[in-house]
């Protein structure tokens, strides 16, 4: 969606930019200066155990620090002309303390002795202000201590070391190419690459540094018909954002899908549009991520279906924990949800998670069963009798994270994927399988409620299928559900050669609200008998 | 405020000699930033260099099922410069203000700059501008601490936990920052502003009751911690064991914030250029653009306006443009829209500059007075979850929340479930029966000038039932 900012925030490029590295919610930045020595690892590590250090002498149980660059690189064209480029670069230290069971943050941008240890007393005062009204002290699962850790995103190419020109041509070359289809008369394109240079350090012995690359090629087509009586985008949703370099943004071939997606565009103009009804679905995995996302991924957040998140993002349908666990059928058996953060190239994937545990690979949906919520150490102790009927340590998941420096961690989602069948199920075996239905190629226009029940989605090109096969495009189809109608109506899903990962950099949650970047795998996936409207209104 | 003696004493009592709210030097003064600039422009050795500038401190408390979760502070900085050889730029940003930094800062700009290549669309640095000077920052924000911020989060907290059949869930953020631009021209503009915003949501302990209210002031003193408490709780039980109703059209009367939820997404779509591309809902068949044509009943008037009492707002924009009163839609007819530098040169006009603030004028009916006027209809307090379904008519879809009730006879007849929209903000106001007077709206967690009346309309389109409480 559209941000408001678009419209309430300041057109200079200078102030935009700033703009730009706080919507997510702060900066980041430039230079690849070989001499930000205060923040080489022997440096900061000194600023890390000092702070820790200072909260510990001021009354905390237990204190972390994270000290982290985040760096964001944009390059924005439209047509065959540029439109801005940009570096951010932010720089800080938070920390985190508990005092009494009561948490605390403060964070800073001073990273001196005196800017560190004053922000790790600040957290405490608030811990101890805090203390008004909190009768249930936070708890943390146990971790192992990992005093000498490392992780890296795998990447080959640093974005941040590619040349700005190539970055320029090859968005210039798929505009290009986009522009030659006819009616196509505007394509936006933009590459956005993040690095995330994270130190941590808890009073527990950890000392933990990671490097996290992410790299999101971004890119659209307009067409308008000539008498202007319509305009139709296509985005190039299959182009997912991953957490690689810059040989994932060749790979994925900007220039000959540009004109593909170009040709889609125009093609939407002449579209049939959907009749309203009932229709049997195959979604591919561009745009089955955001589904899964939505109504798997936020409503098996452990926080949110207690209540923490009541106030923006909302609870969950899938609560208590004691009544859903082993109890809700999510869906039928061939449905398997994993949680992990470690698929290759994913974009929640990392080594540690911000509460410094190694995290796991946990299955959210078993055989169709609902099985496991997504914890951080402050949370997994709230399913003790859970684990202790499975046979399981109580142990996070490793779902803890901040989106900045100056963010306080907490529970965010890992990867969750439908995991492929064992069989060879192909897209056009699926498509076989519908006597009249549509296929759906492309995360469109996306409303979920807050408890995460009833959801609207679109797409970004949508086929009619009659008779086991595809027979021409579709236009203004919007498949409505009511979650758990909707997973159990799932018949047939591709198996491993179909597997891909969709995401977004910007998952919201939390209040101050933080982006989360997370990745979503699935195959293609058939839904029978779905409520379909038609969204081209006219009044 | 004070908060109920039970929850502040014992071991619990809120401590004293916490650190003072805002730390030293975290908001830069008019001079302070103005000599940054000029220090920055000095380090130029492009054709021309922007500079813009801003620092915050921001503090929070955080509160969920009746407990703190958490809470924190956080000091932060930004400069961004742009550097420009002829119509070839570039943005580098950073968070540290040293000299060292901002040397490299303005370099590697520079270096970028070289290499980009020729931005066709690129403007001149504006001369010096004029500005209206805006109030908006009070030391009665800037200097709360930690334990006024847990002092107002009692005041839901309290009654909550004493009650027994209610949980609390909030968020009180209160901000204070500055931000100033300024160029090889001489050109500077200098803004700094506080904020408060507090939101809370509570929830009945049955499951099925769940009521919002929020407030937003750039002064604290303004906010009434207990009133917006008050409101809440009431909503959530009132809205207890919501029945079905068929999901249609329906009349419905939409509170303020559910007003600038829907309406103020008109403001996403007010950009000139795409209008006379043709690819926005103000695009005219066959070319151009709707400024002049009515759009939506003649009753609606929607304008921004920096020193609006109600709103507040930075008086310039991110290119040091003066923002002054700018109507967009007056008397129903679409007045304005939005033109960059370059789409007003191109097209002859004048430039508008970005918007910092939004305001529907209101009417003069009372909430009671659309609700007794009402034979069968729908009461809303918020909308949530909008994404767009369809730029060509502004059509969003998104579902009602924390507080939905059936008016049937001029009365609130009961609570009813939630039901999804799919409506466009362009035929609601088309629809409009009643207006109330406008109101700062606090649905923003950022904060932000945006004022809407509540309003009365007919035909609202609900598509499907939701079971979310």
């Amino acid at each position: 969606m559209t941000d408001r900012r678009e419209f309430l925030r300041t057109t200079g490029a200078a102030a935009a930019a700033l703009a730009l590295a706080s919507a997510p919610r702060r900066a980041e930045a430039a230079p690849r200066y070989d001499d930000l020595d205060r923040f080489q690892s022997g440096a900061s590590k000194e600023l890390l155990l000092e702070a820790i250090n200072a909260a510990k002498v001021a009354g905390a149980s237990y204190a972390d620090c994270r000290i982290a660059r985040f760096r964001q690189n944009f390059v924005v064209t439209r047509e065959q002309q540029i439109v801005n480029v940009v570096d951010t670069d932010t720089l800080g230290c938070g920390v985190r303390a508990l005092v009494d069971g009561c948490w605390g943050f403060a964070a800073t941008r001073t990273l001196t002795r005196e800017g560190v240890t004053t922000a790790a007393r600040e957290a405490v005062a608030i811990a101890k202000a805090n203390r008004v009204a909190r009768d249930r002290a936070v708890t943390l699962a146990p971790t192992p201590a990992y005093p000498n850790a490392t992780w890296k995103s795998p990447y080959t190419t640093d974005p941040f070391e590619v040349p700005l020109e190539q970055k320029v041509d090859l968005l210039l070359k798929s505009n290009a190419e986009a522009m030659k289809v006819a009616n196509v008369k505007f394509v936006n394109s933009v590459l956005f690459f993040v690095k995330q240079e994270r130190q941590f350090a808890s009073t527990e012995g950890s000392v933990i540094d990671q490097t996290l690359i992410r790299s999101w090629p971004l890119f659209t087509a307009t067409a308008v018909a000539p008498d202007f009586s319509d305009f139709q985008n296509r985005q190039g949703s299959e182009a997912a954002p991953m957490g690689r370099g810059y040989e994932y943004v060749v790979q994925c071939d900007l220039p000959g899908n540009a004109r593909k997606w170009a040709e889609q565009a125009a093609e939407k103009l002449k579209a049939k549009p959907v009749e309203v009804g009932k229709y049997d679905l195959v979604l591919a995995p561009s745009n089955l991520w955001l589904t899964i996302h939505e109504s798997i991924g936020h409503p098996t957040e452990l926080d949110r279906a207690l209540g923490y998140e009541a106030n923006y993002a909302g609870t969950s349908f899938i609560a208590p924990p004691e009544e859903k666990l082993g109890k809700l059928q999510y869906g039928k058996p061939l449905m398997n949800i994993q949680g992990d953060r470690s698929q290759a190239g994913a974009l929640a994937t990392v080594g540690y998670d911000d509460d410094g545990v190694q995290p796991d690979e946990f299955l959210i949906v078993k055989d169709g069963m609902f099985n496991d919520y997504q914890t951080t150490r402050e949370q997994a102790p709230w399913l003790a009798d859970w684990y202790a009927k499975q046979g399981k340590p109580v142990r996070s998941h490793g779902c803890s994270y901040a989106d900045s420096w100056g963010s306080v961690a907490f529970q965010r989602m890992p990867n969750v994927s439908l995991l492929p069948g064992n069989d060879n199920t192909s897209w056009d075996d699926l498509i076989a399988g519908v006597d009249r239905g549509i296929a759906i190629v492309g995360d469109g226009s996306f409303s979920i409620d807050q408890q995460r029940y009833n959801a609207q989605f679109g797409g970004q090109v949508t086929y009619e299928i009659r008779g086991g096969k595809v027979v021409g495009m579709l236009k203004d189809v919007a498949y409505q559900i009511r979650t758990p109608d909707f997973w159990n109506s799932m018949d047939a899903i591709g198996g491993k050669a179909t597997y891909e990962l969709g995401g977004s950099f910007f998952d919201g949650k939390g209040q101050p609200s933080q982006s989360n970047a997370v990745s979503h795998g699935s195959p293609p996936a058939r839904f029978r008998q779905v409520n379909v409207i038609n969204t081209g209104r006219t009044q | 405020m004070t908060a109920p003696k039970s929850l502040m004493q014992g071991p619990n009592a809120l401590p004293t000699g916490l650190p003072s709210a805002l730390p030293a030097g975290a908001i830069l003064s008019r001079a302070e930033a103005q000599a940054i600039i000029e220090r920055v422009v000095r380090m130029s050795k492009a054709d021309s260099i922007n500079v813009s500038i801003g620092t915050n401190h921001t503090t929070n408390v955080r509160f969920a099922d009746n407990q703190m979760s958490t809470a924190g502070a956080v000091t932060d900085a930004g400069v961004a410069v742009q550097s420009s050889y002829g119509p070839k730029h570039a943005v580098v940003t950073t968070n540290d203000l040293s000299e060292e930094s901002l040397r490299r800062c303005v370099q590697q700009s520079e270096v970028l700059a070289k290499l980009a290549p020729d931005d066709p669309e690129a403007m001149p640095e504006l001369e010096p501008q004029r500005y209206v000077d805006v109030a908006a920052y009070l030391d009665s924000t800037a200097n709360i601490g930690a334990a006024e911020r847990a002092q107002a989060a009692l005041t839901a907290l309290a009654p909550a936990r004493k009650a027994g059949d209610i949980k609390a869930a909030g968020y009180l953020v209160a901000t204070a920052g500055c931000s100033a631009l300024g160029n090889n021209k001489g050109m500077f503009a200098y803004h700094r502003a506080t904020n408060v915003n507090y939101t809370l949501t509570v929830r009945t302990t049955d499951g099925t009751g769940s009521g919002w209210a929020g407030a937003d002031h750039p002064d604290w003193r303004q906010i009434d911690f207990e009133r917006v408490s008050a409101r809440a709780i009431e909503k959530a039980r009132a809205s207890r064991n919501p029945q079905a109703i068929e999901p249609g059209r329906y009349t419905v009367i939409l509170e303020p914030q559910a007003v600038g939820d829907l309406a103020g997404l008109v403001a996403f779509y007010a950009d000139a250029r795409q209008a006379d591309e043709g690819r926005s809902p103000f695009s005219k068949q066959g070319g151009g653009n709707k400024v002049g044509e009515k759009i939506v009943d003649t009753r609606v008037t929607i304008y921004s306006d920096p020193a609006d009492p109600q709103l507040l707002a930075q008086p310039f924009d991110g290119e040091g443009l003066p923002i002054a009163r700018q109507v967009w839609v007056e008397n129903g007819n679409l007045k304005q829209l939005q033109y960059s530098r370059f789409w007003a040169k191109k097209q002859g006009k004048t430039p508008t500059g970005g918007a910092t603030s939004l305001k529907m004028a209101g009417g003069t009916s009372s909430l009671d007075a659309m609700i007794k006027s009402t034979a069968r209809g729908i009461l809303v307090t918020r909308l949530w979850y909008l994404r767009e379904v369809d730029p060509r008519t502004i059509l969003y879809t998104g579902l009602t929340r924390d507080g939905t009730f059936l008016i049937e006879e001029g009365r609130i007849s009961r609570s009813i479930r939630n039901l999804r929209f799919n409506e466009s903000p362009l035929f609601m106001l088309n629809n409009l029966e009643m207006l109330g007077p406008s109101e700062r709206i606090a649905g923003t967690e950022a904060g932000g000038a945006v004022s809407m009346p509540a309003l009365k309309v007919r035909d609202f389109n609900f598509t499907s039932l939701s079971e979310a409480v």
